[in-house]
């Protein structure tokens, strides 16, 4: 990957005062950076996946398998990793470091060494979640959510993992405000924000919520940690506390949260299909500002993760009010897609495959989320499996497959190598039917009343859970095939071209994978990014 | 300073001084009111005139009127979103807490 | 407006002083918010304690409140007055002035820890024995102001060590008339530092 196809040398290639792996670690580069991030991601999803299949081995045969402390610990566990260490960062620190300043022209981010602070603030916060698993009181087993009064009773190190989650707070924050900071200052001459790639409005977008929300979590996850520790008392209403204020907290900022994980998923799939339908996207503006919408609406809705935890009547239903205003600029931007593609020249390749599959696993989502944004129906379904199937559709269908879509998309500019198109595709199909079977038996199990973070259940749910269960077998099954075909093409894989998808916006215009300082010269922006005639 | 190394117009020694003279003329007169014991209104009067000391640092101690305008708006969105914040709280709050 | 093709300063970094001072507007910005929620919950306790918020102010130390404020006020003028001087090259007023800033800031806390300490000593602390016979909204005002003067200190603290880092540049030349956004940017920080104590101050102190 040092050298590309056109035989220019690729910013792998080593040059500078750092040899081996220290010229990664130490490097403000913000593709190693990328590469960096996108290698610590996936290998925390990985984990997660693999704790995700621990939780559902057990519900085939509830004990057979683990006992109930381990597997409150195994669902924790899955829910930080795969929320703070896998989606949150994700795109963002992923995809987004790697071809933010290549998208807007520029050759690197605003500020290169606290980029690379981010990825040691990342590691670290990783690296104390994980080690809360194995030393003291064992894994956390409160949930990913941490409520208090248990939360700040058990004796499991939850301490440890909250301290590891806020450093990855801090590691959001900063690379939101270097993103930020990036796209006010290092656009290319004449790329004004109207000719921006749609890519980079999400991560505008995502970036001022990363900024403006996480401080929220960190707030409340250190009152916990003093709760823990010196029983101040905020929490606990013997000393005068409240527990229901820990969940306000909570959710003012994991509600922008979920935000923050689907804005630049949307972003990949708006970039990815003017370049397959060979059309411009229809709706620039109202795409734009529909990003800047969701954010800002997100922070209002929260309470609707409250409904039944004895909220006042009239707080829930004006959260109930906000929150289907929320799905409008959704839903805009879905009718926006659906219209690109119309008469289009379809080119059916594995990144479009992921952002079809994407469009549909999201409606499913967003509908489901208007049937528990509905007060009287949440008072049902709250806690159960159809809440579990509503948040894997959004946080898995929509953020994880636009993922993988990206991935897919920007594989040849990021290795210089081309993957097999065919086993893509394969994977990807078995990927859609596995998710499908595991996840949408869960809306059944919801409906019928089976509540989540059960350890066992009555016996009228296990069919179900065994189907759900096959399904999670499916699914790994496609991602080790996704993964094993995109590995394979990194070391073996034929040397990719320029544009090898046809693309118009920057990136497709420097070599694969792109040189060091990105651009020989600084280009000159003429018109928006989806130009097709 | 710009780019180009000029210097952006700052406001100068004399007025940094008469600002602080200001702000210790608005705290003397905000220990003075609390002692008058009003409660209630003391407690706005109170953030009042917090508010306008605060007011005084952002603008003249920390340039606010010369930075870009993003700043500008942003800075008023996030007082406005802690104010909705603070709102959707206390509609759950205010009805539980009587 | 962009700004693609930036100069370079003498350690060889690209420098621009409009980014520059926008990250750290963005960073205050996130501050805002982490104290809004402390604030937040101090107006939640106050809505439902409020007889007894009011007389747990009237035993704290309305004297050292004060003066802290004066302090903290104080040395936002220095430190306002030390990046005027290095902006016109008086390098030798902006590093005293430095200095008081940073002399301000230390007495700040060595009058903090005098006050904390009193409390402590007359077992006003959380989870002491004392605080437990307390009332719950008593209990609810110490905590947050354990909790809220904490962080605030923890902030002073922080910037006090930053302005003896500036303090060193500035001798060293690396902050100079051309290139200041570093001590700007710690102005920044300090003054967002000393408005959380305007707002602290009569929350706590003068709501009797």
């Amino acid at each position: 990957m040092e050298v590309t196809a056109d035989n220019t040398r690729s910013f792998y290639s080593e040059e500078g005062k750092y040899k081996g792996v220290f010229s990664w670690i130490f490097s403000t580069d913000h593709k190693r950076i990328g590469i960096m991030y996108l290698t610590a991601i996936l290998s925390f999803f990985a984990i997660g996946v693999v704790l995700g299949l621990l939780m559902r081995i057990n519900l085939i045969s509830p004990g057979r398998f683990m006992g109930e402390r381990t597997y409150n610990s195994v669902f924790t566990v899955h829910g930080v990793i795969q929320i703070f260490l896998f989606i949150i960062p994700g795109i963002p620190a992923s995809l987004g470091n790697f071809f933010l300043p290549i998208l807007i022209g520029a050759r690197d981010v605003a500020f290169p060494r606290i980029n690379l602070t981010s990825w040691w603030l990342y590691m670290t916060g990783g690296l104390m979640i994980v080690l809360s698993v194995f030393i003291g009181g064992g894994a956390p087993d409160t949930g990913w959510t941490f409520y208090a009064p248990y939360s700040i009773r058990t004796t499991a190190n939850v301490s440890l993992a909250l301290f590891g989650v806020i450093l990855l707070g801090f590691s959001s924050i900063f690379t939101g405000l270097n993103f930020i900071t990036t796209i006010h200052r290092l656009r290319a001459p004449g790329m004004t924000f109207f000719r921006m790639p749609l890519f980079i409005w999400a991560l505008y977008a995502t970036a001022w919520t990363q900024v403006l929300a996480t401080p929220v979590l960190a707030v409340a996850l250190m009152l916990i940690i003093l709760e823990r520790a010196f029983a101040i008392g905020f929490f606990e209403p013997a000393l005068g506390g409240d527990p229901l204020l820990f969940e306000h907290l909570f959710w003012t900022y994991s509600h922008p949260a979920v935000y923050i994980m689907i804005l630049p998923a949307m972003g990949i799939v708006t970039e990815i299909f003017p370049v397959f339908a060979r059309r411009t996207i229809f709706g620039y503006k109202w795409i734009a500002f529909s990003s800047l919408a969701i954010a800002f609406f997100g922070y209002l809705v929260w309470g609707h993760h409250m409904f039944t935890s004895g909220m006042s009547d009239t707080a829930r239903v004006i959260f109930s009010l906000i929150t289907f205003m929320v799905a409008v600029p959704t839903g805009i931007k879905v009718f926006n897609w659906l219209a690109t593609l119309y008469k289009g020249s379809i080119r059916l390749d594995s990144p479009l495959l992921f952002s079809l599959s994407f469009i549909f696993l999201f409606s499913l989502a967003g509908l489901t989320g208007l049937t528990i944004g509905t007060l009287s129906l949440n008072i049902y379904l709250h806690g159960t499996y159809f809440i579990v199937a509503h948040f894997h559709y959004t946080m898995f269908g929509g953020a994880g497959f636009a993922f993988f879509a990206g991935l897919h998309y920007w594989f040849p500019k990021m290795t210089g190598r081309m993957f097999n198109e065919k086993a893509a595709k394969t994977a990807w199909f078995i990927m859609f039917i596995g998710f499908n079977i595991l996840y949408f038996t869960m809306f059944i199990l919801g409906l019928q009343g089976m509540p989540r973070r059960y350890f066992q259940y009555q016996p009228r749910f296990q069919t179900n859970h065994i189907i759900s269960t096959i399904g999670s077998w499916i699914l790994a099954a496609g991602l080790i095939i996704m993964f094993w075909n995109l590995i394979r093409a990194i070391f073996r894989g034929e040397k990719a071209p320029m544009n090898p998808w046809g693309g118009k916006t920057l990136e497709w215009q420097i070599p694969s994978p792109p040189p060091k300082e990105n651009f020989e010269k600084i280009p000159l922006i003429e018109h928006g990014p989806y130009k097709y005639d | 300073m710009t780019e180009r190394g000029q210097a952006v117009e700052s406001f100068g020694n004399k007025t940094y001084v008469v600002i602080w003279l200001c702000l210790l003329a608005l705290t003397a007169a905000t220990v003075a009111a609390a002692k008058l014991r009003f409660t209630d209104y003391a407690v706005i009067a109170a953030v009042g005139i917090a508010t306008v000391k605060a007011g005084l640092v952002t603008t003249f101690f920390m340039h606010l009127r010369q930075e870009p305008l993003i700043i500008k708006i942003i800075l008023f969105l996030v007082l406005a979103a802690l104010m909705l914040i603070i709102g959707l709280t206390f509609s759950d709050v205010w009805f539980r807490y009587r | 407006m962009p700004a693609a093709e930036l100069s370079e300063n003498k350690a060889g970094h690209r420098v621009d002083y409009t980014g520059a001072k926008m990250g750290m507007w963005i960073f205050i910005l996130t501050e805002i918010l982490l104290f809004g929620m402390l604030f937040l919950l101090y107006s939640i306790f106050r809505f439902r304690y409020s007889p007894e918020f009011h007389s747990s102010a009237t035993e704290m130390d309305l004297f050292l409140g004060t003066a802290n404020t004066a302090i903290l006020l104080t040395s936002s003028l220095t430190m306002a007055i030390s990046i005027e001087a290095i902006r016109k090259g008086n390098k030798g007023l902006s590093m005293l002035c430095q200095f008081l800033t940073l002399v301000f800031g230390a007495v700040f806390l060595v009058n903090k820890y005098m006050e904390w300490g009193a409390h402590i000593s007359h077992g006003i602390y959380p989870h002491s024995p004392q605080m437990e016979q307390m009332g719950r909204g008593k209990i609810m005002f110490y905590s947050l102001y354990y909790v809220m003067t904490g962080l605030h200190g923890l902030h002073v603290i922080l910037g006090v060590f930053v302005i003896a880092g500036m303090l060193v540049f500035t001798a060293r030349g690396v902050v100079n008339r051309h290139d200041f956004v570093k001590i700007e940017n710690t102005g920044l920080y300090w003054h967002f530092v000393d408005i959380v104590w305007i707002y602290l101050f009569p929350l706590f102190y003068l709501i009797a």
